[in-house]
């Protein structure tokens, strides 16, 4: 009898604790982020997609278009053309289709002249997966443009068969390029979660 | 008391039916809004924070949302019981409003057995959970209804039980009478383990957390209602926090001393006193983990019910004596 | 009563795949009488993706991703695992710095896993609250492991001979100062869940495991020390810089369900300690082994290793046969031997209670699918 009467206190007594617990939270202040008014910084070693960097001295990128990134990429997405300008090769084409990314840093690690770093960029949503084709050669030279710095034209490639394309056309059709893959991410606010653009198919299941 | 609830016209029916519309619906988007804030707060965010005033009307754009949903009826569905069973669950609730006596005045129909009434309706809505656990044509449906209906009986005795001990003290089923007398002393002073007996009771027959198992998600899906959708699925939503109304309501007139308290209206006091235990009965649900079935049972007969009638016993006895 | 035929005393109910508790795409087939188990048949694998396969057909540096993935709650200790088994085909020394930030992300990284095994757990046994409880905690271990790894899941973080990023200072005071917040937060975790009578009933005595039978389905990590097996790889086959810390291996007593749970509560304290002599003692010097080869290629061979993942064993077997790639590579995940038990405990107990134990199991599914 009296363990049964000292059980129903005691487990009583558990529930209040329990509740005290509950109650005290519940007065405390939120610590989550309203996430489109509020907007967290980055961490230094955010991983986003991958983006040249962009040398203070020389005012461009650094990528001589060994194609080490793109033969070290887990997932080849990374699809790059380099052409022979003098003696030096330069790329002409940098895409990558994010949506395939692991964001290893794999690419980054490997380049010999650290040409590639993550940018910070984690508002990223489409509405196909053409979306999250990122041409980064393009999103350099806006970046270049928004500083203030002379624009890297698309290198001219030394054989003929691309022939219709002159310097000043291209540089324009960059230009568009260079918007259309800047607005996808400005205009369309709809939250990404930093992560899960990589590989849908594959890989964050749900716990 | 309340004589003039015993000439009741027409009129004064259908003004208190629509009155008592209007306030199942206003109260249970409030109760939806509140419990998101309650689980919100308790859990350290923000909740429902963009539609609204703190997301006040969010509740209303997600009823709408509900309202054009598809009604989707599965294939082997029972289909009249199936179609029936939300609207079953929904009268008990209305009938119940017609004898709560929001203040002195505010009363549809003064019963003299008022708390007969509501008990005796508040077991159809275990009919209607039978009836949609049933129909539905589902293994987690049926388990659901199954429990549902194991639960409430197991807990309407308790409840009678704690609710007979008060009423042994007044001396009358009337639920004005009841509130009347307690214009000295609230029972909750008086009947400490009654109260304490009737909101866990009451916590059970409403199916709320940690007594939730007719649609515990993590065991049966969503139970009972997982057939369901839209307005259908809507309604069992309503008609559960209407439940809630109705017996927080109860405990107010019977421990709470009902519409009485100072400076403020009748009404006002009593709504407060009712949400207020609404409160308690969320801040159960957003705390403790769900007990099995087996469990619950055990509580009940092991437990509620002893107590209850010690309580009882021992009630009598001191009336007695007195 | 009427003779009735085998199927209709019994009836078949399916838990999953998709089922709020099986945590991911697992089914299981239950043989029910009434609400009584009479037989438990998981069904795996809606989630295979060919990890194994996916080895053979890319270099070993490629392959490094992938471990991020089997086990998505406690990545750093895959990706030790088949660093350290890839490292000791070349073998190649790490150095001490690395070794010391390898102990500390991954214990961090065990405490995030073990945190959110709680919440979700609680989920399972219908308590909502502690969950965005154990996450509010788990979000500062992400914060942390995001300034050195650069990512919150799926880490991809150790190289073959170290860790390509150094800590920081404000990372190891950050490590102190989660140890503090999280030691500050116990009161309230026993108050509200490990006190919690409702807790109790529903986790003593529950889902028993004895110690033989541990044994014969070669369980590991808290499944078996919840049965009062001190076998922890940390302890009894140590790796990286394990040996030059101090710390306990909580075991249970009765093998039931609240055993391993508590299992799991005192290793957060555990980590946390390690945690704190690590930053301590971290030596300074190189975070990579001099001589790393650009192009891995091992010499043939075949190697073991094993780490203490947050679920129990997690062991690579890998085959060189002196190519870029590797011959064979197979993951011993500790998810798939614990399962194995399911069947066994689940008999004579009601839906509630398997949920019950199958959260208590700790299953990641896709790794047990791989
Ligand atoms: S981060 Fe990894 S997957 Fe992404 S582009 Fe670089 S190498 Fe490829
Ligand atoms: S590895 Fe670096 S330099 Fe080589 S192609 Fe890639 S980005 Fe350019």
């Amino acid at each position: 009898m009296t363990s049964y009467v000292r059980e129903i206190l005691t487990g009583f007594y558990s529930l209040l604790a329990g509740m005290g617990v509950t109650i005290r939270y519940f007065v405390k202040p939120i610590v989550t982020v309203q996430y489109p008014r509020e907007k967290l910084q980055m961490s230094p070693a955010y991983r986003g997609h991958t983006e040249f960097v962009l040398d203070p001295e020389t005012k461009t990128h650094r990528c001589i278009a060994c194609e080490l990134c793109a033969r070290t990429c887990p997932s080849q997405l990374i699809h790059l053309e380099g052409v022979k300008v003098g003696k030096k090769k330069l790329p002409s084409k940098y895409v990558i289709e994010y949506h395939l990314c692991s964001l290893c840093g794999l690419c980054v690690e490997v380049c010999p002249t650290q040409a590639l770093q993550f940018s910070k960029e984690y508002r990223l949503a489409g509405y196909s997966r053409q979306d999250a084709v990122i041409d980064v050669f393009a999103r350099m030279q806006a970046q270049q443009r928004r500083l203030g710095w002379p624009v890297t034209p698309i290198p001219e490639p030394q054989p003929e068969a691309e022939g219709e394309a002159e310097a000043k056309p291209k540089a324009a059709k960059a230009k568009a390029a260079a918007k259309k893959a800047e607005q996808p991410p400005e205009a369309e606010a709809a939250p990404a979660a930093p992560e899960t653009p990589a590989a849908p198919a594959e890989e964050e299941k749900e716990t | 008391m309340a004589t003039a609830a015993h000439s009741v016209s027409v009129f004064g029916m259908i003004a208190g039916l629509i009155g008592v519309m209007a306030l199942v619906a206003v109260n249970a988007l409030f109760l939806i809004w509140m419990e998101r804030k309650v689980s919100a707060h308790m859990q350290l965010r923000p909740g429902p924070m963009e539609v609204g005033w703190h997301g006040a009307i969010q509740t209303i754009a997600d009823a709408l949302k509900l309202l054009g949903k598809e009604l989707i009826t599965p294939r082997d569905v029972d289909k009249p019981v199936y179609l029936a069973a939300p609207i079953v669950i929904f009268l008990p609730v209305l009938v119940s409003f017609l004898v709560i006596p929001f203040s002195q005045n505010l009363i549809i129909r003064d019963m003299h057995v008022g708390v007969l009434l509501i008990l005796s309706f508040a077991a159809l809505t275990v009919l209607a959970i039978l009836m949609a656990g049933w129909a539905s044509n589902n293994k987690y449906a049926v388990f659901g209804a199954i429990r549902s209906v194991a639960q409430n009986v197991a807990y309407e005795i308790p409840l009678l039980i704690t609710l007979m001990s008060v009423i042994l003290m007044v001396g009358s089923f009337r639920l004005t009478d009841i509130v009347a007398a307690q214009n000295r002393i609230w029972f909750v002073f008086v009947q400490p383990v009654a109260f304490i007996l009737y909101i866990i009771c009451a916590t059970a027959e409403t199916n709320r957390a940690p007594f939730d198992l007719p649609e515990a998600e993590s065991e049966l899906v969503a139970g009972f209602h997982t057939e369901y959708s839209g307005m259908r699925f809507a309604l069992f939503f309503l008609a559960e926090y209407t439940n809630m109304f109705i017996v927080a309501a109860l405990a107010t007139i019977f421990f709470l001393g009902g519409w009485r308290g100072p400076f403020l209206p009748g009404l006002v006091w009593f709504l407060i006193k009712v949400y207020a235990i609404i409160f308690l009965i969320m801040w159960f649900r957003w705390t403790f983990p769900r007990v099995r079935f087996d469990q619950l049972i055990t509580l009940s007969w092991k437990i509620l019910i002893p107590l209850a009638l010690a309580n009882l016993i021992v009630t009598a006895f001191v009336l007695k004596l007195v | 009563m009427l003779e009735r035929g085998l199927e209709e005393k019994f009836y078949v109910l399916n838990l999953g795949p998709q089922h709020p508790s099986t945590h991911g795409v697992l089914r299981v087939e239950l043989q029910m009488e009434g609400e009584f188990i009479v037989k438990a048949d998981p069904d795996i694998g809606y989630g295979h993706r060919g990890h194994e396969h996916m080895a053979e057909n890319r270099s070993y540096l490629q392959f490094l991703p992938n471990l991020g993935r089997v086990d998505y709650l406690h990545a750093l200790a895959y990706n030790q695992c088949y660093c350290m088994a890839v490292e000791k085909l070349l073998e190649l020394k790490v150095p001490e710095r690395a070794e010391f930030i390898r102990v500390i992300t991954c214990e961090l990284n065990r405490i995030a896993s073990h945190l959110l095994w709680i919440g979700a757990y609680l989920l399972d046994l219908g308590a909502f609250t502690p969950f965005l409880y154990c996450f509010d905690d788990r979000e500062n271990i992400l914060d942390l492991l995001d300034r050195v790894t650069g990512s919150r899941l799926t880490y991809c973080y150790y190289r073959f001979g170290g860790v390509p990023r150094d800590v920081d200072d404000d990372f190891l005071a950050g490590c102190k100062a989660f140890a503090r917040r999280l030691r500050s937060r116990y009161r309230d975790y026993e108050n509200l869940v490990n006190k919690n009578v409702i807790f109790l009933e529903r986790t003593k005595g529950i889902g028993i495991i004895s110690q033989e039978q541990c044994v014969k389905y070669g369980l590991t990590g808290p499944m078996v020390r919840g049965s009062g097996i001190p076998y922890d790889l940390r302890k009894c086959e140590p790796y990286s810089a394990y040996p030059l810390f101090d710390f306990d291996i909580p075991v249970g007593s009765t093998g039931d369900i609240y055993d391993r749970y508590m299992v799991r509560y005192r290793e957060m304290e555990q980590s946390l300690r390690i945690i704190e002599q690590a930053v301590d003692k971290i030596p300074a010097g190189p975070i990579m082994a001099e001589k790393v080869p650009k192009r891995i290629k091992p010499a043939p061979g075949e190697v073991y290793t094993a780490v203490e993942a947050a679920r129990g064993e997690f062991g690579i077997y890998l085959v060189s046969q002196g190519d870029t790639t590797p011959y064979r590579l197979k993951l011993r995940v500790p998810s798939f031997g614990n399962l194995s038990i399911l069947p066994e405990i689940a008999v004579d107990t009601l839906v509630a209670d398997l949920v019950a134990i199958l959260g208590s199991i700790d299953v990641v599914v896709p790794e047990i699918d791989r």
